[in-house]
Order: structure tokens, then sequence, then C-alpha cells
């Protein structure tokens, strides 16, 4: 049933986590590609700490912004008690990417993880290397990238 | 920081949510002024607006946001009004009569529904708001529609010269998708008031004809939804099935039933008659798909057609391309639900936590408001016993504090935010103050500093406007003291606990009309509302 043209990504966890701005990221590496790309969140209750999960589609022509249960072909879970709870979105042979894809005590920073996912996520995507350090380049202050930059390279390269 | 380009100029591609299109449509057309109050899913519509260097404000409410929006469009303005859907409801009265006045600028009222309620307290269909007060709709389905139809919305309400509603929902404000901005529009006519007594004075006499007037405008409006390339055709399924549909549920057919053929409504109202007419007739069947109420469904079995329409269930909640899936199939088999997320909560080290704890301990009955506040009623607090909407929470309370038995009457307490206050807790305090209940009454305003559930926007309370700059800052204590509340008390709820505490339950034992103002900067604003009084070079506290 599921449209074998479009990618579908689902990034999640909790609100702090920085969920919304990986998939920011992701968003803007895939539209440097030159891919079409949507991109659904939703804002408000989910900042007090609550699940967050965005959905990010992208191919030649996307429609729906939403990645149908059961058809999302990347879950990334930035936190191990979300991994359950969006296991239903995953296709039969989709990748999940659980938090544990990287050794947290070699990051610099614990708060790059989501970004570290990323690295592991790009692993698996048609996205040249160059497209993601823009990316993280124009979604982050100057004074984190390079932290940042450390994190996708470890994720890349684990 | 989030775009990749800040290019104004046509030609570049942007990946930008339908708020963040709007705003960009906005600029380019040169509107005059963005009006709104913040409310989610709206909210980034008139920041964005003012990043990009649109002049835009937060009003103390939606009706009051409209009413300054109507006067810059009598004025000849091109004017943005923004707001949540339960936002427009407090906005109802001028929408009513400036759909008979219209307006001599151009007036386009964004209003974000928000089905699924991600966060609201209902789910209702600003549609029927069309419908109601005869303001003529446009729908966009994505952040390229939201751009273009913004434009569009505003040449057709300078054209038409009545105000026009751009209707989007949480997915349309909320997802990004690539825009491609084509610049600027032609330059708005020179500003000015042109008199006009019968036109723009709606007492009876002269609002008999001005609704006539609108009516015949709807007509002719109707007429022009026949002809638009806003409502059109897609796929080539030929005969056998047809959707109609409008919005992001558009999206989410072509997905579902990429064989069917789709008559979407760009612009929604007034519905065009000879085009679903066509459409219903040419195919053998026909499902109008739409989110919430069937709006559609009743418009077109109005026109005496015969279409298929999703069963109940799908009244509730957003739809997705599942959900279509099953209702193309007619399938009633219960829907699988997905595991439940973790809920939101108050923040660790969130100031409003003391104050609930108490609440809870001295056994209140406490009539809550509409704020990050609201999740006082969530373990482990569960310290609110009522929550309607926007202000609600001292009107309730006094009610309740008329009828009830004295010994619960004594335990009732009104709880509301700063900005909530603002926005429509003033009129409650005077009620308070004014038809006093026999045991008195406590409201306790719970003052953050900021309109903390909506991502922290300015209010009149915070002392700097939309963008930050220093303005007038209401007093919120002068305010009680002046309607006539007898003892009002300012408390930090973490310097001061006990002192909170003792003047809770003093304040309910006494007869008094009490406001305590419970006043300690929201923890995830803190940082920022430093870094603006430096900038402003004015540090406070």
């Amino acid at each position: 049933m599921s449209n074998p043209n479009v990618t579908n990504v689902i990034v999640a966890g909790v609100g702090g986590q920085g969920v919304l701005k990986a998939s920011d990221i992701l968003g803007e590496a895939i539209f440097r590609r030159g891919f079409d790309v949507k991109k659904a969140e939703v804002h408000g209750m989910s900042q007090r700490g609550g699940s967050v999960k965005t959905d990010v589609r992208y191919g030649e022509k996307v429609y729906s912004p939403m990645v149908p249960i059961g058809e999302c072909d990347y879950l990334v879970v930035l936190s191990a008690d979300q991994v359950e709870i969006n296991r239903p979105s995953l296709k039969a042979g989709g990748v999940l990417i659980a938090p544990d894809a990287v050794d947290e005590n070699r990051l610099t920073n614990k708060r790059s993880l989501n970004v570290a996912l990323l690295g592991v996520l790009s692993r698996h995507l048609d996205i040249p290397e160059a497209d993601w350090r823009e990316a993280i380049r124009v979604n982050l202050p100057e004074k984190i990238q390079a932290v940042n930059f450390e994190a996708f390279a470890l994720g890349r390269n684990s | 920081m989030s775009n990749q380009s800040d290019s104004a100029a046509g030609g570049a591609r942007l990946l930008l949510s339908g708020n963040e299109a709007i705003a960009r449509a906005g600029v380019d057309a040169q509107v005059a002024l963005g009006a709104g109050y913040p409310g989610t899913p709206s909210t980034e519509i008139l920041e964005n607006f003012s990043d990009l260097g649109g002049p835009a404000q937060w009003s103390p409410n939606e009706k009051v946001a409209l009413e300054v929006a109507i006067g810059a469009a009598y004025g000849g303005a091109r004017v943005l009004m923004t707001t949540k859907h339960v936002g427009l409801n407090v906005a109802a009265d001028p929408l009513f009569t400036v759909a008979y006045t219209g307006v001599a600028g151009a007036l386009v009222i964004v209003v974000a529904d928000d089905p699924g309620m991600a966060s609201s307290q209902n789910e209702q269909d600003s549609r029927r708001y069309a419908r109601a007060a005869g303001v003529p709709m446009f729908e966009p389905a994505d952040s390229q529609e939201a751009y273009d139809m913004t434009l569009e919305a505003l040449r057709r309400s300078q054209e038409w010269g009545l105000p026009v509603f751009l209707r989007v929902t949480t997915r349309v404000c909320h997802s990004k998708t690539i825009v491609t901005p084509h610049g600027r529009i032609d330059a708005p006519t020179p500003t000015h008031f042109e008199r006009d007594i019968p036109g723009l004075v709606m007492i009876p006499a002269y609002a008999r004809i001005a609704h006539k007037k609108l009516r015949e405008q709807l007509a002719a409006i109707s007429e022009w939804a026949d002809t638009t390339e806003w409502n059109g055709l897609s796929g080539s399924g030929g005969p056998s099935l047809g959707v109609i549909t409008s919005g992001i549920v558009y999206q989410h057919v072509r997905d579902a039933a990429p064989e069917a053929d789709v008559l979407k409504l760009g612009f929604s109202y007034p519905v065009p008659e000879g085009k679903i007419r066509d459409f219903v007739t040419t195919h053998e069947r026909c499902v109008v798909i739409e989110e919430g109420d069937p709006v559609l469904a009743e418009a077109i079995g109005a026109m005496g057609l015969t279409v298929e329409s999703k069963s109940e269930r799908y009244r509730f909640g957003e739809l997705s391309v599942e959900r279509i899936r099953r209702i193309l199939d007619r399938d009633e088999s219960p829907e699988p639900s997905m595991p439940k997320g973790k809920p939101p909560q108050l923040c660790v080290g969130c100031p409003h936590r003391k104050t609930f704890e108490i609440l809870k301990e001295l056994n209140c009955i406490v009539t809550g408001d509409i704020g990050c506040y609201t999740l006082g009623v969530l373990p482990p607090f569960q310290a609110m016993d009522t929550c309607v909407c926007m202000g609600a929470s001292i009107g309730v309370g006094l009610g309740l504090r008329h009828v009830i038995p004295e010994d619960e009457a004594r335990r009732v307490v009104s709880v509301i935010g700063d900005s909530t206050f603002v926005h429509s807790g003033v009129t409650g305090l005077i009620e308070m103050a004014y038809n006093r209940p026999r045991t008195g009454h406590l409201t306790i305003i719970l003052d953050n500093g900021t309109t903390a559930m909506t991502g922290m926007q300015e209010h009149p309370g915070t002392g700097r406007r939309l963008n930050h700059d220093p303005a007038y800052q209401l007093v919120i204590e002068d305010v009680c003291r002046a309607v006539g509340i007898e003892r009002t008390f300012v408390i930090d709820p973490v310097k001061a606990v006990d002192e909170l505490k003792d003047r809770i339950a003093e304040s309910l034992k006494s007869d008094a009309l009490s406001v305590i103002i419970v006043r300690r900067p929201c923890i995830l604003a803190l940082a920022k509302i430093k870094k603006i009084d430096t900038a402003n070079g004015e540090p406070k506290g």
C-alpha cells in the first residue's frame, strides 16, 4: 500500500532532547539534496517533557506530511523509554536507530545525542556529507557547532 | 536560524512551515499591521512576520486584536489578524459585524484549527464561522499554498471590500514543506480614512441595508468560486471514484487513493456549487472527506446531491492516510490504537508547582484556566477541578461560591496565569468585586512573567512588545486594587513558601476578597528575559 517512491523517517523522544532540532537538520539536509520533503511536528504541550515525535518524508513528490503507521523506513529514537511506543510506526524490515546506537560516554556533550543519532542515520541515506554539515551549521549556534560536528562524525563512523 | 535563506526575493526555494509561509507572504504584500494573541498552532505567524521586518503586535486578547485590525483596514491598510480557533470565539463579536461593514483596505483573518487537540480545549471547526458570519474562506493544503493564498486572500479582500478567512490547521501550520515565494506584489494604496456613516456605523437602520448587501456580495462571490482555479481537479482516475476535500486532508487523500479523482476546494466558502454538481454527477461514487464536522457534506447534501460522507467516528481527531483508507474501504472495524506517549508535565523547577502542592494539601476546589498551569490537573498534583476557557477560572469560581454549601464554598480558589489574566481575567475580577459571594473569594494569579504555554510570548504585563521592545508595563496588583479587591498580596513561591501557604489558608477562612499574585519567572524564560532586559538597557530584579 505504501508509496515506494517516498522515504519515511520518524525522529522521536521526549521534550527537551532536541527532537525538533534533529528533524530540522534532517529536513534541511534532504532539502539541500534537492528532494521534495515534508516535515510534520506538533508544538505546544510537547515542550513540557512529554513525548515528542516528528515525521520527515521525502522523495520525488510527497503529499501527506505524516508517516502512516507501519510505513516508517527509519525510526530514530532519542530516549530508551520511547522505543516501544513508537515501534508500531516501523514497517517490516524498517531500521530502528535506538539511543544506544552510539556510546553516550564518547560524546563530549551528551546533549548532542540527537545529532550523533543523525550521524548513524546518515549511513543509510543518500545525502552527501557536505549537505549534512551545512544543515547542522545553519541550524545550530556557532559555539556548539564543533561539538555537534564531532557528534555527527561519531554516529556516522560508529 | 532555522531557515536556510533569508532572501525575500522571488525564485528562491525555501523549506518553510505554513506559519512561516504566511508571515513571508505578509511581508511580501507589505502588510501594514499584524495583530493577534498567541495560541497554538497560530503563534509563530506573527513572530516570523516580525522577524522578517513586519509590524506585528500582541494585543491583550483576540477581540482587541481584531478590532485594531478592523480599524487599520477601515483606514485602507492591508492587515493580518491571527488567532487559534478558540480565540475566534473571543473575537466573534466584531467578526460578525465587520462582515457587514466590510473594509476599505484588506483584512485577512488567519484562523488556526487544532483537530485532535494537540494543545487546545476543544476541536471546534472554524469553517462554521465562515458560514455563520458570511466571511469568504481559503484553506491552504501546504506551505506553498499558505503563501500563495495569503497573497490571494489579501487581494480578494481588497477587491471585494470584505474580510476574508485563511483557515489553517495544526498540520499546515507546523509542517515544513517547500515554498517558492514570488517576491513582492503591487504596493498598497496610501492609507486614508474616508467617512462613510451608513457603511460603517452599524445602527439598525444602516445594518439592515448592510446585511442585504453582504448576502448579495456572497452570492456574487459564489459565482467566482466556480471559476477560480483554487477550486480544482486532480487525478485522471476516470469516473469510478471521486473525492471532494479541502485543506491538509487533500494531501492524505492523494496518498490514500492515488487512483481517485479529487475536487479540492482551496476556496471553500462560499462553495463552488457548479463545480461540485458537475463532479458529483460525473463520478459513480463520490465521497466527501473532511476533518472535523461534516460541513462540506451538509452543504452538498443541501444542494440536493447524494454523496457519501465519513461515519461519525471520523468527526473526532485528525484524519490521516490510514483513516482515509478506512473511510474509502467502508471499514467500520475498530481502529488500531497506538501506544500512548508520555504526557507533558509541569517542568521540574516550575515556580507553579509549590502552589499546586499547597492547594492539594488544603483540599481546595480549584477552578482553573488555560496555560501551562493547567498541567496542575495531572498527577502528582491533581489540583484542578475545572477548566473551560481563557479567563473562566474567576467566573466559574464565583458561581460555585454563590450556590454551594458554605463549608464547600470556603474551599473554592480561582487559579489563572498572568497572560490569561490580562486576556480575559480582568472582567472576572471586576465581577468578583461587584457581585461578591457571601464567603468572599480567593483568586490566585500565577505570574511567571511570560505567556509560557505557547512558547514564551510577551504580553502587557511583561512590559515588552511582541518584538521585545520596551512598552508600558501593566501592573497586575494595581489592577486588582483598582477594581475593588480588598487584599492583594505578591508572594515569591520559592523565597516565601510558608507565607504563601499561610496566606492561602487564611484567605479561605476570611470573608474578604483576596488576590494572591504568586510571582516568579518561568524557568524556561528566565535566561531569555534577562538577555532581553540587558539588551533593552533596563535590568530588572
